[in-house]
Order: structure tokens, then sequence, then C-alpha cells
């Protein structure tokens, strides 16, 4: 059971430097997808098992619902509206992009050693993954011009929070869960507004420029 | 000493059948026959009889890079452990013996190139290198883990301690190195999505074009160090797949073989389906499996740390 689990953390990782170093957005938002999948299926792996509650399937398929099928959906029909393919000229290179996210995962390890959980965890993967997921999303957030782009990191960082919630879900109870991903999703509706309004207004999604004052 | 003496006959004899299964890999799939399984064998034999050639530009150095590269593979392939069986001998350190032997045979080859003066082969040597540079640093981490993973720096220590339980506890690991060396094994060699090895098109050629100018006996160096390269890296490949088995030394050179030939099926099987991937994406790639063995470093450092 601990393999699978390792492996669908593993699959996390790699998702999150697929994103910090790919310019296409659309790949950008299938890696997001396979993200969301591996999350659905990871807590029935960890607390999955003969006796397993009603409520640990609801979880899995609510959140297989909203992060892999209607989330990825609304981020294509805005990355279509918008008519953007490539994330050009971000702030940080791609390739430095990469390497700073490794360094930002061996960060994430060498933090999730030091931090004490009170409740003991199924793999000990998870807090560094959660926190390696967290601070990549971050970086995407903070170094690409597209509001797209900005969007699948803000989604990252919540994955992260998820992942961070998954080591303490039996003492959370899963109305929260549910109640979060409620409010993910409500975001990126908020968002996908946002991104239809800076692109009528500017007939663009560059974020950067709405740093300048215009007359 | 009897068990050594039938890894080293294998290692010398057998090279050549690999790249005649994969051609024979890919005509099945292309829906031909292809040639014959002994075709490389009459290829060498047929150079090894032609007389030499050799251009007013050239020194020492040309002739010198294919004994080089063939003497480096076949030396690696000494160091490394070959039989899948119980693994004796071998010293602390060979892991950076092995990869710098091979470094040492490209870095001979790539020199050929040069000394020919020709523009082509020196934009061959110029690719080689900057791939080669990326393909390094993947193949160490991976070596790496692996030497991490049984706290010694040696082949034998190293595959010793790979055992099936650690497919279990330490998935991920031995997943990312097995994935990180399998990627090394196809840049290393020229296979398809790096390299194409039957391209004619000198401008599209990166290893190949290094070794248009040489004929006769140095090809035939050329076409059986190649062989023996492909060899090894199937031979490592293999050992960090298959864990550690405590078999007899003649059923491990039995599991070997028949590893080696899957391992050219394998590439067979990769060569046939995918196309070759356009120039600025191989150092992505090189680049992705680096940083994909940097994540399975870290993992496992944060995990024999505890």
């Amino acid at each position: 059971m601990t393999a699978w689990t390792d492996l669908g953390l593993l699959g996390v990782i790699v998702t999150d430097l697929f994103v910090l170093s790919t310019t296409r957005i659309g790949a950008c938002i299938r890696a997001l997808t396979i993200q969301g999948i591996l999350l659905a299926v990871l807590p029935p792996l960890l607390h999955g098992g003969p006796g397993t509650s009603g409520q640990l399937v609801i979880t899995a398929l609510v959140t297989l619902l909203i992060k892999a099928v209607v989330i990825p959906r609304l981020l294509s029909r805005a990355m279509r509206d918008a008519e953007v393919r490539r994330e050009a000229q971000p702030f940080v290179s791609m390739h430095l992009s990469g390497l700073l996210g490794v360094s930002l995962v061996a960060f994430a390890f060498w933090v999730g050693r030091a931090l004490r959980l009170p409740i003991a965890v199924a793999s000990d993967l998870i807090l560094p993954v959660s926190l390696a997921t967290f601070f990549v999303g971050f970086l995407v957030l903070v170094s690409r011009r597209k509001a797209i782009t900005q969007v699948v990191g803000f989604l990252m960082l919540e994955n992260g929070v998820f992942l961070f919630g998954l080591c303490l879900t039996r003492a959370l109870p899963f109305v929260v869960e549910l109640a979060v991903l409620l409010d993910v999703l409500v975001g990126v509706f908020v968002m996908g507004i946002m991104i239809h309004h800076i692109r009528q207004e500017f007939d663009h999604l560059d974020t950067f420029e709405l740093a300048s004052l215009k007359e | 000493m009897n068990g050594n003496a039938l890894d080293l006959a294998i290692l010398v004899l057998v090279p050549p059948l690999l790249p005649a299964v994969i051609a024979r890999t890919k005509a099945f799939f292309a829906g031909r026959r292809g040639q014959p399984l002994l075709q490389p064998y009459r290829d060498i034999l047929r150079l090894l009889r032609k007389d030499a050639v050799y251009s007013r530009t050239t020194t020492w150095v040309f002739r010198a890079g294919p004994l080089v590269s063939c003497a480096t593979a076949l030396a690696a392939g000494a160091v490394l452990p070959l039989s899948a069986s119980r693994h004796a001998g071998g010293f602390s350190g060979d892991i950076v013996v092995f990869a710098y032997l091979l470094g040492l045979g490209r870095f001979f080859t790539m020199a050929a190139a040069l000394d020919t003066g020709s523009s082509f082969e020196g934009m061959g040597a110029s690719r080689e290198a900057a791939f080669s540079s990326l393909a390094e640093p993947a193949l160490f981490v991976a070596l790496a883990i692996l030497a991490i993973n049984a706290r010694a720096l040696s082949f034998a220590g190293t595959f010793g301690a790979l055992t099936w339980s650690m497919w279990g506890w330490n998935a991920p690991v031995l997943l990312v190195a097995c994935l990180a060396i399998g990627v090394v094994l196809l840049a290393e060699n020229a296979r398809i999505p790096i390299d194409d090895p039957n391209t004619h098109l000198e401008l599209t050629m990166v290893h190949e074009v290094m070794v248009l100018d040489h004929g006769s006996v140095d090809l035939a160096l050329v076409q059986y160090g190649s062989a023996v390269r492909l060899f090894v890296f199937g031979a490592l490949f293999l050992h960090t797949v298959l864990p550690h088995l405590e078999v007899s030394h003649s059923t491990g050179a039995a599991i070997l073989l028949a590893g080696e030939l899957a391992v050219a099926v394998m590439v067979g099987v990769v060569e046939s389906v995918m196309a070759r991937l356009r120039l600025p994406r191989v150092p992505q790639v090189l680049a992705g499996a680096g940083l994909l063995a940097a994540i399975g470093l870290i993992i496992q450092l944060a995990r024999s740390a505890r």
C-alpha cells in the first residue's frame, strides 16, 4: 500500500516540476488535471481499507469531479477565449525555474524533517511533498505574467494545502475538506471572470501591465 | 575465477548481437524480415579485411579515437559486475571509474572528430559535448542514489543492497533511478528519441557524424565499441531494475543474456513507436531526467537520514 502512495506522491512532485518548466499553458492545465486525479486517489489509498467509510468515497469523488474535471474545463475555456497558448517571457527563465523548483523541493524536505506532526502519518513523503507543492505553486504564482498561469499556480498552492490536510485528516472533519473544495471552485470562477475582464479591457492577459497607471 | 572468465567471454562476444536484435525489432514493426542476426559480426569482419585510408590533415589523435573508445568501453564492462548472481570483487570507487572510463572514450571520439578538420564533424562533436554534459549528471545522480542506498561506493555493494522488498518501501527512488539510467542509455548510445543512428543527413546527425571519416579497422572498432557500450549500459540498467538474486553464476549469466536481449527489444520498440526529438528538445529531456534523478536523490537522502 505504501508503495502506491509513494508513487502517487512522486507523481505529484513530477507534475509540479513539469508545470514549472513548460511554457505551454495547455500542457500546464493537463499536468494540473493529472495532479487533481492523483490527489483524488491518494486519500482512499492512505486511509482506505476493507471498512472504508462512505465519507471517504464521497470526498474522493467530489475531489475528482472538481479538481480533475470542472476546474481544468474552466481553465481550458478561459485559455481558448483569451487566445493565449504560451507563457512568453516569464519573469524567471524556464531553466532557472526548473533549478529553483528542485531547490524548493530540497528545502521542503529539509523543513519537513524539522516539523513534528501531532499524529502519526502513513507515509513520510506526504508532509515534504505537500510543502514542495505549496512552494512550487507559490513560485509559479509570482514568476509568471499571464493570468491563467497564475491561476494554475494558485491551484497548485491549494493542492499543497490539500495534501497537508491529508496528514491531519484523522483530526480534520471531511465537511471542512468539502467546504475548502467549494471555496476553490468559487475562487476559480471569480478568476475566470477577472481574466475575462482583463482581456476585454486590455486585449491581452499580461498582468504586469496592470502595474502601470493609465489615463 | 571461472565465473569471471565466463563474464569476460560474454562481454567480448555477445555485444554485436544487440544492434542486430534492435534492427530486427524495427524491421518487425515495419513489416519487413530484417537483417540476419549475425550481420554485425560479418560487417566487422569485412571491415577488418579492408585497407585504411587516412587524410593528411589528421594526426595520431584521429587514429587513437576509435581505439580508446573501444578499449574504454571494454574496460567499463570489466569493471561492472555482469552476471546477475552474487557479485564478488570490485573495489571501492569503481562506480566513479566506470563513469569516467566512458567519459574518456567519449572525449577521444570527440577529439578524433575535431582532428579531421571537417566542419560537420566539429558540429557533431559540439552537440555530443553539449548532450553528454547533461546526460552525465543524470547518470551520476542515479548512481549516487544507489550508492547512498547501499552506503557503498562499489558496484558489488550497491547492487547487493537492492532487494525485491525495496520495490515495496522505496519504490519512487528505485523507479526514478531506473528512468534516469534508461534515458542515459538511449542518449549515450545515440538511440532514437535523442539521436538517429541510421540518419544520412550530416546536419541532423550527432553521434554518427563524428565517425564519418573512419574506415576499415577503425570503423570496425567504432562499431564494435558502440555495441559494447550498449551492452554495458544494458547490464547497468538490468542490475538496477532486477534486484540482487541468489543464483549460481551460470544461471546469472543466462539471466544477463535474456535481459540484454529484452533491453535490445525494448530499445527497438522505443525506436519504432517514437519519432526523433527536435534538436532543441533533446537538452530539455536530458535535463528533465537529471531533475527527476535529483528528486530521487533528495527522497533517498531524507529516508536514509532517519
